[in-house]
């Protein structure tokens, strides 16, 4: 039940915060589309048959998801752990380590959600939306997110200084940013680069999330999305097992 | 007197440091009962392992009749906690704090905002329900974790270091409302390094030092079994007091006692002794005369090591 209660509280500061929160994250999309899509896009005819700003706008809703549960589960847990004390206010209360971690997972997953669905009603609008399949990607999201946020929290639960956390962004997440075949298809890559993309959890999440945009639905998409349920099955325990040997005396 | 936390032999080791040497204690319900030692004594790491932040490795420990490891969650929803460092949301208002707070035992924002209101209003906050809780003085964030540590009803409230920090008013008020809620039956365990806050609130308390449990007692009874019932303080630097100054009390009645650096001595007859002090060769005004009390004890027993005569 904690787990619940931990959300809820996460909720009730969100809706303190929500508006300058999401109102920047629609900029952001905009200026990619902008930059890449037209202006980098005038010299790319086109990618596997659809023009480049169509290629790269699914890629940004995961991405969306992937920063947003990054960033929750990094820098914001950081500060409810060290700073705000939140975790032992919780823990003082009926409940264990692993459910106030749930707490930050679901949130973390919830956030993936919200703001890829920010940048689908960007990209909506900018009529790069071709099939109504693309209304299952908010809710696909919460998975890839749940992965991110689990990720990140095991980061953030063994990390000493709120400074190291710059380093999980800068040299794991942005590489899986960059190389998850949102700018140009992995298949131009080496293939030793290919096979190190099938590793990378954003892949799977921009892959799903471009074939429901195009409505080019196939078998081998539960591919991606089993995948992602082994990550998620996989860490499952570790964020809760690091958060209780540091919390926990 | 029925016991509600009950303490053996607890000892507890980070890495090369053993915070607590093996202590023991009892609290009975509906008392005050207070840990009273300056920091690293090993205080905060009892109060950690009794609200379920620390494990107990070895030794014993029972919580309202069990026996626990590490206070799982059935226990915590009976005890209201007040942690040394104070964990609101600055995010959100007071009202807010208490709501989500009172949501982690389970209770609807509602019903938390009902019991939120009676808690405010005990602890001096009405009319503060909307206030951010960053622009709250120190005193009123305090009063408002007090408040939040009340909203699910506990028997037991463990107050790690409750007014540290606060201004004489503001400590003064803490200690009427911890009155307050005791004559209302709840057992109160607090830490402390102010001597005359665990003289005001504690029925019973241990000094600690360096994880030991060095004397425990009413505050009174530690009093007469530790120290003479009369004290002169003398304040004047060690090079102006006679080298033989511990012969020279003796001879009067007085122990003379060398304490955080200074010179304190104890009697029987502290009149007698005021007017022996040309004998002793200490200059009136710089000695002051009082009844000794609970701090005499505290730096009498945690002060050893540091004796200079």
């Amino acid at each position: 039940m904690m787990a619940w209660y931990a959300f809820k509280r996460h909720l009730t500061v969100f809706r303190r915060t929500w508006w300058s929160n999401v109102a920047f994250n629609f900029i952001e999309p905009f200026l990619y589309l902008s930059a890449l899509g037209i202006g980098l896009g005038a010299f790319i005819p086109q990618i596997d048959g659809i023009s480049y700003i169509q290629f790269i706008a699914p890629g940004m809703a995961a991405a969306a998801g992937m920063w947003a549960a990054t960033f929750e589960c990094t820098y914001a847990t950081f500060i409810r752990l060290h700073y705000q004390k939140s975790f032992h206010a919780m823990l003082a209360a009926p409940g264990t380590v692993a459910e106030a971690v749930t707490g930050d997972i679901l949130f973390g997953a919830l956030k993936s959600m919200l703001f890829g669905l920010v940048i689908l009603i960007v990209i909506g609008l900018w009529g790069q939306i071709q099939s109504p399949w693309a209304g299952l990607i908010p809710l696909f999201l919460l998975l890839p997110g749940t992965v991110f946020s689990l990720l990140a929290l095991a980061y953030t639960g063994i990390t000493p200084h709120i400074d190291y956390l710059g380093y999980y962004v800068t040299l794991f997440i942005t590489p899986l940013y960059l190389f998850a075949g949102i700018f140009f298809p992995v298949s131009s890559m080496p293939a030793w680069v290919q096979y190190l993309a099938w590793v990378n959890p954003l892949y799977h999440s921009v892959e799903v999330c471009r074939a429901l945009v195009l409505g080019n639905i196939y078998a081998a998409l539960w591919l991606h999305v089993a995948i992602l349920l082994a990550y998620t099955v996989c860490l499952g325990w570790l964020p809760a097992y690091l958060f209780r040997k540091r919390l926990i005396t | 007197m029925e016991i509600v936390i009950r303490a053996e032999n607890l000892r507890k080791q980070f890495g090369d440091v053993q915070a607590l040497k093996g202590i023991s204690f009892s609290i009975a319900r509906g008392h005050c009962f207070g840990f009273l030692g300056h920091n690293g004594a090993g205080k905060s790491t009892t109060m950690r392992m009794l609200y379920g932040l620390s494990t107990v490795d070895h030794g014993y420990l029972q919580l309202l009749g069990e026996q626990v490891k590490l206070t799982p969650p059935h226990l915590k929803r009976r005890l209201g906690v007040v942690p040394q460092e104070d964990n609101l949301d600055p995010e959100l208002s007071v009202m807010e704090n208490l709501q989500v707070y009172g949501g982690f035992f389970g209770l609807s924002y509602r019903q938390a905002r009902e019991r939120g209101r009676e808690l405010l209003d005990f602890m001096g906050l009405s009319g503060k329900e909307n206030a951010n809780v960053e622009k709250l003085s120190g005193g009123l964030k305090r009063r408002l974790v007090i408040a939040r540590a009340l909203i699910n009803r506990p028997s037991i409230v463990i107050l790690d270091e409750p007014t540290t920090g606060l201004d004489p008013q503001a400590r003064r008020l803490v200690w009427q409302k911890l009155r307050t809620l005791k004559a209302g039956g709840v057992t109160l365990v607090l830490t402390t390094h102010y001597m005359e806050e665990a003289a005001q609130l504690c029925d019973e308390l241990v000094i600690m030092h360096e994880g030991e449990v060095l004397a425990e007692g009413s505050p009174a009874a530690l009093v007469t079994r530790h120290v003479q019932p009369y004290v002169i303080e003398v304040h004047l630097p060690r090079e102006q007091i006679p080298p033989d100054i511990v012969e020279k009390a003796a001879a009067f009645g007085g122990e003379a006692e060398q304490m955080a650096h200074a010179l304190f001595l104890f009697s029987k007859d502290g009149k007698k002794l005021w007017q022996s002090l040309a004998e002793l060769g200490l200059p009136q005004h710089a000695c002051y005369l009082r009844g000794a009390h609970l701090e005499d004890v505290y730096l009498k027993l945690t002060g050893r090591g540091d004796n200079l005569i």
